[in-house]
């Protein structure tokens, strides 16, 4: 029967088996790009958790941040522009004892995936979704974005973006996300603590990593932000009470508020489908051997 | 041999397809083989809709032509469907709702009031009972036993016994004793020929098939006429041990079908045309990342949103060419539920094998229909090897390894030491991208040339594990039929009927889309005296592919893109065109 063994691939006794660290591809992205401070931020909170690297799968979309996978030395999937949440919805509910992380960037996440989001979100999936977000596309060489600002001048959008950006943060706590966070590139050890505090929570992690374009983005640059974000602990925010959440959510431009917007527990998907209860689906039983009575609907 | 069919007609929401469905099953029960079909429209009240049950002693493989005994719910059902009935024929109506005179049906035509709606006011207000009587009138004329009817009537309530289904029984009964009082069977009334078979749908049997191939997960969103595969699989879920997640969007589904597929399930997504042009991205990605996956396109009549509700053939050009770029697919196209149960189960171990998208080609008529199956035919006991084997080469894990067969070995998330990314980008032997600073620099540029010949190189062996076209009937018959998936059925009922006719035909029947098997059809082509493409679309796309990989022409053509399904004489006509018979 399918799967009813444990993996058969099984480490000596006493083996330490190796949590997530660098792989050996090095990252492609400009020098000075956020994205690194979010790549070491992943690796600094998986390595405290001390999650064995085979148990964690990081999956993402396209742009330079999906890149990410290939840096670290998990388990991943590098999928098509947009997909990575469904991806990592399949992973999660084909084996729940799997660590699932997606990672990818603005335009990956709330343009061409953004149905994707919102879905993700009210089914609460137990997952964490880092998104590197920029307000550029970076890859295809700077357009604007769903987080681009108004007047932002880009190839695109030559005579200033004429839309209202999307705000990933308000959209996530009414989309029903249980946790939400956003951190900052040029603040690595605290975006790792709420890359960890994601992680473990229970349910549908979401944290906005600010993560400056140096290459096509001369407006959200590190220096303009860190002139503006302030940590929302040492601002005496409440992340317990969600309409403190939407008010601090609103919160752009003279002040960015980073930190941890909202938390709360509710039962995931995982808890509430039937099939799960028995264990990760990977694991159990596959077929129609013994269930010949089902033919009886048919006679 | 004994053969009959009875039509029942009405606007949707009268309950069309739980009469047709109680009549296939009685049926069923009867031993008997048959063919339902439920023709309907996109709408869930008014405009009209039929079912067909045509019951026979020996194979049938579609809805036949004509019918014997015709129920009708209202006026429009005996103006569209009385031409259509055979000598002998009766129409069973109520003369309370709408007159049916003599004169204004065919000759040799009969017609049978039945007080359906006085029936029905013994037992309740509700005029849904009327069903029932009409119901048990077509019964009588059509040889079925009460008992049976009975039977199938009470199980079509389930669990929801009492009042309701008393009173539809009891309007059964009365139905049935007010034509037996009043006339005899129908001449070609059927009796009782061996065990109950089992009664399916084309989806149902490819549900069940999936179910018994070891499928953990299935993602789906709601399009006719995939749907019925998500509502059957729910409904076992729990029991079965299947997670079923309705998806926000196709984008979703297939996606979440390749990550529970990476992740370590046996994993498939169905839809049709519309919901399959959405998938199209992410086909391609499981085709890179070497991730098994089975899709279920079960077409209808496009382009667009074209009709919802009726059928085509029309989307083997969508499947032969979905996704940008090239990889290995296989295009399975089976003919009915039997083959449908066969075929979904070798899409799943072929997908597995050959690590790469396996396309099972349904559409309306094979998908919403209903086909007796015998027993035997439907083997549970399916092997399901376990995915958690160990990957041949260790510690130096490559998951892209270059194989003669194109397939490497496969670790699944949880392995340890067995790390990798799938990679929708190029990759090398590893998975690491050579898409970015490597692409373009020789020994890269060599080593994207060996991947796509690796990938690629799993045609040659999904050829061989594909079943070849089967040639049905006598080798020197002076016509060869071509024709592929639900198309098959009418031509073979064509056969039947060409050969009680002394024309003898055969037929080349394409059972494995892609790959083609483009020898066996080479030669049996070389072989036929002549040849006619049975296609239900517009521009013979088999015929194409047949062509493009052959290099021979089938330039006689029946092509049908109406919506309906092929009836036989349509294709016996057609023959004797193609033969010169009808020729001085």
């Amino acid at each position: 029967m399918a799967g009813t063994s444990a993996p058969s691939v099984v480490p000596a006794v006493g083996m330490q088996l190796p949590v997530v660290g660098k792989s050996d591809t090095k990252p492609t992205w400009c020098p000075g790009c956020g994205d690194f401070g979010v790549v070491a931020a992943v690796e600094m909170a998986l390595k405290r958790l001390k999650i064995p690297s085979h148990n964690v799968v990081i999956v993402s979309g396209i742009g330079c941040s999906s890149n990410l996978p290939h840096f670290l030395s998990a388990y991943g999937f590098h999928g098509i522009h947009g997909r990575s949440l469904p991806i990592a919805e399949g992973v999660r509910w084909s084996n729940h004892d799997l660590t699932v992380l997606a990672t990818g960037g603005d335009g990956d996440g709330f343009g061409i995936g953004a149905g994707h989001f919102i879905h993700t979100m009210r089914r609460n999936v137990d997952m964490t979704y880092v998104t590197m977000d920029n307000q550029v596309y970076g890859l295809t060489t700077g357009q604007a974005s769903p987080t681009s600002m108004m007047g932002q001048k880009t190839k695109s959008t030559p005579g200033g973006v004429i839309e209202n950006p999307l705000d990933p943060i308000s959209l996530a706590l009414a989309a029903g996300a249980t946790y939400v966070a956003r951190g900052f590139s040029g603040d690595v050890k605290h975006m790792a603590d709420l890359i960890a505090g994601g992680i473990q929570h229970k349910g549908f992690a979401f944290v906005d990593a600010l993560s400056p374009c140096v290459t096509y983005n001369k407006i959200n640059t590190f220096d303009w932000f860190r002139q503006r974000v302030y940590k929302l602990d040492s601002a005496g925010h409440d992340p317990t009470d969600l309409p403190q959440a939407f008010q601090r959510s609103l919160e752009w431009g003279e002040k960015v508020p980073i930190g941890l917007f909202y938390k709360t527990e509710k039962p995931t998907y995982e808890d509430l489908e039937e099939v799960l209860q028995a264990g990760p689906l990977s694991h159990q039983p596959a077929g129609m051997k013994g269930h010949e009575s089902v033919l009886d609907e048919f006679t | 041999m004994g053969e009959i069919s009875v039509r029942a007609g009405g606007a949707a929401g009268d309950g069309i397809a739980s009469v047709g469905e109680v009549l296939s099953k009685s049926f069923s029960r009867m031993g008997l083989n048959l063919f339902g079909l439920n023709a309907y429209q996109s709408v869930i009240r008014g405009g009209h809709v039929w079912f067909q049950a045509r019951a026979s002693t020996e194979r049938v493989h579609s809805q036949g032509d004509g019918c014997d005994v015709l129920f009708a719910l209202n006026k429009d059902t005996v103006d569209i469907h009385a031409p259509s009935l055979s000598k002998g024929g009766v129409v069973v109506f109520d003369p309370e709702k709408f007159p049916v005179a003599a004169d204004s049906l065919p000759a040799g035509v009969k017609a049978l009031p039945v007080p359906t709606l006085e029936i029905a006011r013994k037992y309740t207000s509700q005029s849904i009972l009327q069903n029932a009587a009409g119901l048990g009138a077509s019964a009588f004329l059509a040889g079925i036993p009460l008992e049976i009817l009975q039977g199938t009537l009470a199980d079509s309530f389930g669990k929801k016994k009492g009042d309701i289904a008393d009173w539809n029984l009891g309007a059964a009964a009365d139905g049935y004793a007010h034509a037996q009082s009043k006339t005899g069977a129908h001449d070609r009334a059927i009796a009782k020929a061996g065990e109950p078979k089992l009664l399916m749908t084309g989806n149902a049997a490819i549900a069940l098939g999936a179910a018994a191939a070891g499928c953990k997960f299935l993602a789906q969103y709601p399009m006719t006429p995939a749907s019925t595969i998500m509502h059957w699989l729910a409904a076992h879920s729990v029991e079965l041990g299947v997670v079923v997640k309705q998806a926000e969007d196709e984008l979703a589904a297939i996606n979440m079908a390749i990550g529970a597929s990476y992740g370590g399930v046996r994993s498939m997504t169905a839809t049709s045309g519309g919901g399959f042009s959405l998938m199209v991205e992410a086909l391609g990605m499981a085709g890179m990342t070497e991730i098994p996956l089975v899709v279920v396109e079960s077409q209808r009549s496009g382009p667009s949103t074209g009709l919802p509700t009726k059928t085509e053939q029309g989307d083997l050009n969508l499947m032969l060419g979905a996704g940008q770029g090239e990889f290995p697919r296989a295009i399975l196209a089976p003919a009915n539920a039997a083959e449908a149960y066969k075929a979904t189960i070798r899409a799943f171990q072929l997908a597995e094998d050959w690590q790469t998208p396996i396309l099972l080609a349904s559409d309306l008529h094979l998908s919403e229909n209903y086909m007796t199956v015998d027993r035997s035919e439907i083997d549970l006991n399916v092997d399901i090897p376990s995915l958690y084997s160990v990957p041949s080469n260790g510690h130096e894990y490559k998951r892209y390894q270059y194989t003669p067969s194109g397939v490497s070995p496969r670790s699944l998330p949880g392995q340890p030491g067995l790390n990798w990314i799938a990679g929708s980008d190029e990759h090398d032997e590893k998975g690491h991208l050579i898409s970015d600073v490597k692409s373009g620099l020789p020994v890269w540029v060599a080593e994207r040339t060996k991947m796509m010949q690796k990938r690629m190189g799993k045609l040659t062996g999904l050829e061989g594990a594909t079943d070849p076209p089967a040639l049905e009937g006598p080798a020197d018959a002076p016509l060869t039929f071509v024709a592929w998936g639900s198309t098959v059925g009418p031509v073979r009922d064509a056969m039947i009927g060409l050969a009680r006719r002394n024309v003898a035909t055969n037929l080349l029947n394409i059972r494995t889309v892609w790959p083609l098997h483009a020898k066996p059809v080479d030669e049996a082509l070389g072989r036929a005296k002549s040849t006619l493409l049975v296609e239900a679309n517009y521009s013979g796309q088999l015929g194409r592919l047949i062509r493009a990989e052959t290099g021979r022409a089938i330039p006689q053509r029946l092509l049908k893109y109406d919506g309906e399904p092929f009836y036989p004489f349509e294709i016996m006509a057609k023959a004797v065109e193609v033969l010169g018979y009808g020729r001085n």
